[in-house]
Formats: C-alpha cells, structure tokens, sequence
C-alpha cells in the first residue's frame, strides 16, 4: 500500500485575507552577552498547521520555543499568536519539555491537573474527571496513582502529554520531547500525538534533531542554520492525514526524509564551511 | 514502616556485642571501676540514681527539644526571606555564616550576662548552634528549583503563591529534612553546652550537661557513664524522630528517603 502522492491540494494553503495563527516577523534575539541567536526570522503558521524545527544543536530551536510562548523576550521583530502577544496568548498555549519535567511529589493525576489547578475555575472533581479521561486518552489508565519515580521514560512523556493537553491549547509547543526515548517508544509515541491531534485540532510547533520524525508528523518542516539562527530551507510535507504507520516505507516519504537530511547538510558544510 | 523497623535491628545488635565486650574487658584486664567502670556496674548506677537521671534525661530534653523547634520555625522563616531575592542573599547570607563560625564558647558568656542563667539561656543557646543548617539547607531547596518546572508554571500564569505553594515548598523538603537532621543532633550538644554556662545549679534543675559535671567532680565514673549513654540516647532519639519524619513525608516519591541512612 503506498500513501497518495504529494499533490498541491492537499497542503493547507490560507485563503487570502486570512490573518495567520502564529505569525514571527523580522525576529531578532540578542541575549546580553552579546551573542546574536536568532536574526530576521519570520514564520507564519496557519491553524491547523505542524510545524518541524531542525537544524544543527546552538542554532536557536529552544530560543525561538521560548519566544513565541513569550518566556524571553524578543529583541527585535514581532510574534502575535491569535492577533495577541505571546504573553497574552499563555491560556490558548502549552510547552511540552524534553525531560518529561513532572512533579515527582504528585502522582500521575496529580501532575495532569496542574495546569487546570493553576488556571483555577474547576472543582477538583472536575478536574479529576478531566484528567481521567485523558489518562484513557494517552493509555495510562493503569498508573493513575503512581508516582513519577515509578514510570519509564515513555510513560513520563505520555503524562507530560496528557498534562499539556488537559487545559484544552489551541498551540503545542513542544521542544524535542522524544529526544531521550528509544526509536520504538518514540515511533509509537509519534503515532498517538498524530491520532491525538486528529481529535483535538492543536496548532504545533516541534523541535527535533530526527529528519525522519520531522518528516512523519509535520505539514511542514523548517530549516534553520546556526550562527546566527537563520531559516534556510521551508519545506511542506503535502502527506494527507491521518498518517498510518506505513507511511514510513513509502517512497515518496523516504524521497521527502532524503531531502530534508541534504538539506541539513547543505548547512553544515555550507558557506562558511565545517561544522557549526 | 516494617522496613524502618527492620533497619533498627544491626545497630541494636552492635550495641549488644559491644557491651559484652566491654564488660568482658573490665574483668580480663582488671580496670578500676573509677577508669571504667562495668557495664552492669554503671546500669546500677543509673538504676540506683533513677530520679535524678529522668529529671536530667527530661530536663534537657525540654531545653533541646525547645531550643529545636524554634530553630525550625525561626530557620524557615529566615529561609523564606532569603529565597526572595539575589540581592537579599547577597547582602544578608554572609551575615547567617557568623552564626556557623563564630564558636557559641565565645558567645555564651555574653547571652548569660543578658538573659541570666536558667532556662531561657539555654534555649537560646540551642537555637543558635541548630539555625544555620536549617537555613542554609531549606535557603537551598527554596532555590535550586529547576528552570523547566519554573517555566512550566510560568506558562500557566502561575501567581507568585501558587509557584511557592506548589512547587517551592515541596521541592525544598528534601533538603529542609537534610537541615533538620543535622540539627536534631546538635541540639542535643547545643543544651549540654548551654548547661556548662547557664544551668541553675538548685538540686533537681541541672540537666544532663550539668549533671556530667557534677558526677565527674564527685568522681562518680559509674554514673557519669550512665549519663553520657542517656544523652547518646537522647541525641539518637531526636535524631531518629526526624529521621521518621522524613521518611513520613518523602517515602512515596523521593529517592532518599527510602533508606533511612543516617549521615
Ligand atoms: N540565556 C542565555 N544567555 C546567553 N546565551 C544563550 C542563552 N540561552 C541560549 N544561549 C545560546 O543561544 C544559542 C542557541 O541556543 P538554543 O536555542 O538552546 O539552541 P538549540 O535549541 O537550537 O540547540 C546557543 O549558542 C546558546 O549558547
Ligand atoms: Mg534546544
């Protein structure tokens, strides 16, 4: 079985007049010891849209995160998320982390619930309910009340998962979270986030280190290049969804993977030469 | 519980081998009992002096016990406020080091020509020696909160209460036990200490510091042996009070506190 092939209609292209969702303009960040790590970078992502950030490590990834979800500030340039600042826009936004950065002193549906606790306005029987019924969602119905000492690494991540999308986000910023988890755990887990995203409709902006990952999961896949942090290539990933796990051998996936590794080494050995 | 009941046992049998070994030694070799007097020799003097050693034994246990608690209570606080700021840290940590170098020998005369010998003295005296590792210990866990959960509760536009409540405080009562452990056993030093300087000396007031002195002036070497194990025990008992607090609180999720191993 071979998935369709690419065609243009099925890339998700904003009618005119449509106001993207997030939209980076001219972003420039210069931390205070001087260090440029971000110059010009503009993005828009459309609602709807999967976004992939890769590049070489030092280039900006985390940086740009941690903008657009407005935890730094820009130096120069502008980000609106849904016509807003970042800083107002938290509510309709969760961070996703690379260790799962869970509360070892809470059980897992106590971790879930934070975000609703902080956001205050529910009983904590809603909230338990609420983070019940994404522990079903996430498959952990069986460890609700274990403690994150006692979960492997995949589960802590499902929980991290579960945790971000408890408050109902409208963008998924999430900072290479599958980056310690083995090729299995982290195919499968790929997997959930396309069924879950299926069912939820979040916006996603993803940072990884693996092309084959960025490749599977994203509408697009960008670029960047270090020193300072610039995108260099933009690439749409035209596979419609949802995305089966055969996907993986289709030709036209492994052409797509094929160009987005040239393209990343393009960079490594490019103008300036050697590796960054 | 089983468990921390379990860990109990090694150091009960050690005890027993060494008393053997002792009392064994004071028959081979033949010790005078004013050198070192026989197990069962000084267990009859405590025995004998019952009174006297349980009114020590309570005395100073009140006055660490005290002292203890508002080295707690006074340490947290002190804790919290440095917690606030770089700048208070700054200006105000160098200032809580005196409390851990300069020696209480050379303070005691001075708390003893303000408040007067007595109780309130030594409980002062006590609250000194144990407030620095409190502070500095709790200061720590305040602190050292990793920069993701920070960020993760900024996200959610956590108030300045809600991150203390649920993630400062929690995350410090690791090293809040490790400060509570290490001054659990100097508040047991803190009142012997307090008692060379400042016990009343009216019979029946002296606690064990005091007590240690007298027993030794009178050269009672089997009784002052009886009150040097009391304040071993009194020092252990305080020590493992905590110990099963910490193990209270921590056991269901922190890694150290599965195993009481004491420092
Ligand atoms: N707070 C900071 N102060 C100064 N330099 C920083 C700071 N944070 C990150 N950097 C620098 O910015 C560059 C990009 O970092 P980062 O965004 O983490 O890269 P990536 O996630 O792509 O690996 C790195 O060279 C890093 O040393
Ligand atoms: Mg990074």
């Amino acid at each position: 079985m071979t998935a369709p092939l690419p065609t243009l209609a099925a890339i998700e292209v904003p009618g005119p007049g449509t106001r993207p969702f997030v939209s980076v303009t001219g972003l420039t960040k210069r931390f205070s010891n001087g260090v440029t790590v971000l110059d010009d970078v503009s993005l828009d992502l459309a609602r709807g849209d999967f976004v992939s950030l890769i590049g070489p490590s030092g280039c900006g990834k985390s940086t740009l995160l941690k903008l657009v979800s407005g935890l730094s500030p820009a130096s120069g340039g502008g980000i609106t998320v849904d016509g807003m600042t970042p800083e107002n826009a938290r509510e309709l936004m969760s961070f996703i982390f690379q260790d799962a950065t869970l509360l070892p002193w809470r059980t897992v549906i106590g971790n879930i619930v934070l975000g609703l606790e902080l956001e205050g306005g529910t009983t904590r029987s809603q909230r338990r309910a609420k983070a019940v019924e994404l522990l079903g969602l996430v498959g952990l119905s069986d460890v609700a009340d274990h403690y994150p000492r006692q979960l492997s690494g995949g589960m802590k991540m499902r929980v991290s998962i579960a945790r971000a999308l408890a408050t109902r986000p409208k963008l998924l910023l999430m900072d290479e979270p599958f980056g310690a988890l083995d090729e299995m755990t982290r195919d499968h887990l790929n997997e959930e986030l396309l069924r879950l995203r299926e069912e939820q409709k979040w916006t996603a902006l993803f940072v990884t280190h693996s092309v084959a990952e960025a490749v599977f999961l994203s509408t697009r896949v960008v670029v960047l290049q270090a020193g300072p942090g610039r995108i260099r290539r933009d690439i749409a990933i035209p596979f419609p969804f949802p995305r089966l796990p055969d996907l993986r051998s289709d030709p036209a996936y492994l052409d797509l993977v094929g160009q987005v590794s040239q393209a990343l080494r393009d960079i490594c050995i490019g103008p300036k030469g050697g590796e960054t | 519980m089983k468990r921390f009941l379990s860990q109990l046992g090694w150091p009960i049998g050690v005890f027993v081998v060494v008393m053997v070994a002792w009392h064994l030694a004071t028959k081979v070799f033949e010790i005078p009992a004013y050198i070192l007097p026989d197990p069962l020799r000084v267990l009859g003097a405590g025995l004998e002096k019952r009174a006297n050693l349980f009114s020590a034994v309570r005395i100073s246990a009140a006055e660490a016990g005290l002292g203890f608690v508002a080295s707690v209570v006074g340490g947290v606080l002190v804790a919290f406020v440095l917690a606030q700021s770089v700048v208070i840290r700054r200006c105000m940590f160098p200032y809580t080091i005196l409390l851990q170098t300069v020696p209480i020998l050379a303070v005691a005369p001075l708390i003893l020509m303000w408040f007067g010998s007595g109780l309130r003295s030594i409980i002062l005296i006590v609250f000194i020696i144990c407030l620095f590792p409190i502070i500095a210990n709790t200061t720590q866990g305040l602190i050292s909160v990793d920069r993701n959960l920070l960020d993760l509760f900024r996200m959610g536009n956590a108030s300045r209460a809600q991150t203390l409540s649920k993630l400062r405080f929690p995350h410090a009562i690791p090293n809040f036990f490790v400060g509570l452990r290490i001054s659990s056993g100097l508040s047991v030093i803190g009142a012997f200490t307090g008692e060379m300087f400042a016990s009343s000396s009216a019979v029946g007031e002296g606690g064990l510091g005091y007590s240690i002195i007298y027993a030794n002036s009178q050269l009672q070497t089997d009784y002052l042996f009886a009150l040097v194990i009391a304040c071993a025990a009194l020092g252990s008992c305080f020590f493992f009070t905590v110990v099963f607090f910490e193990w209270l609180f921590l056991h269901h999720w922190h890694a150290s506190a599965m195993r009481p191993d004491p420092e």
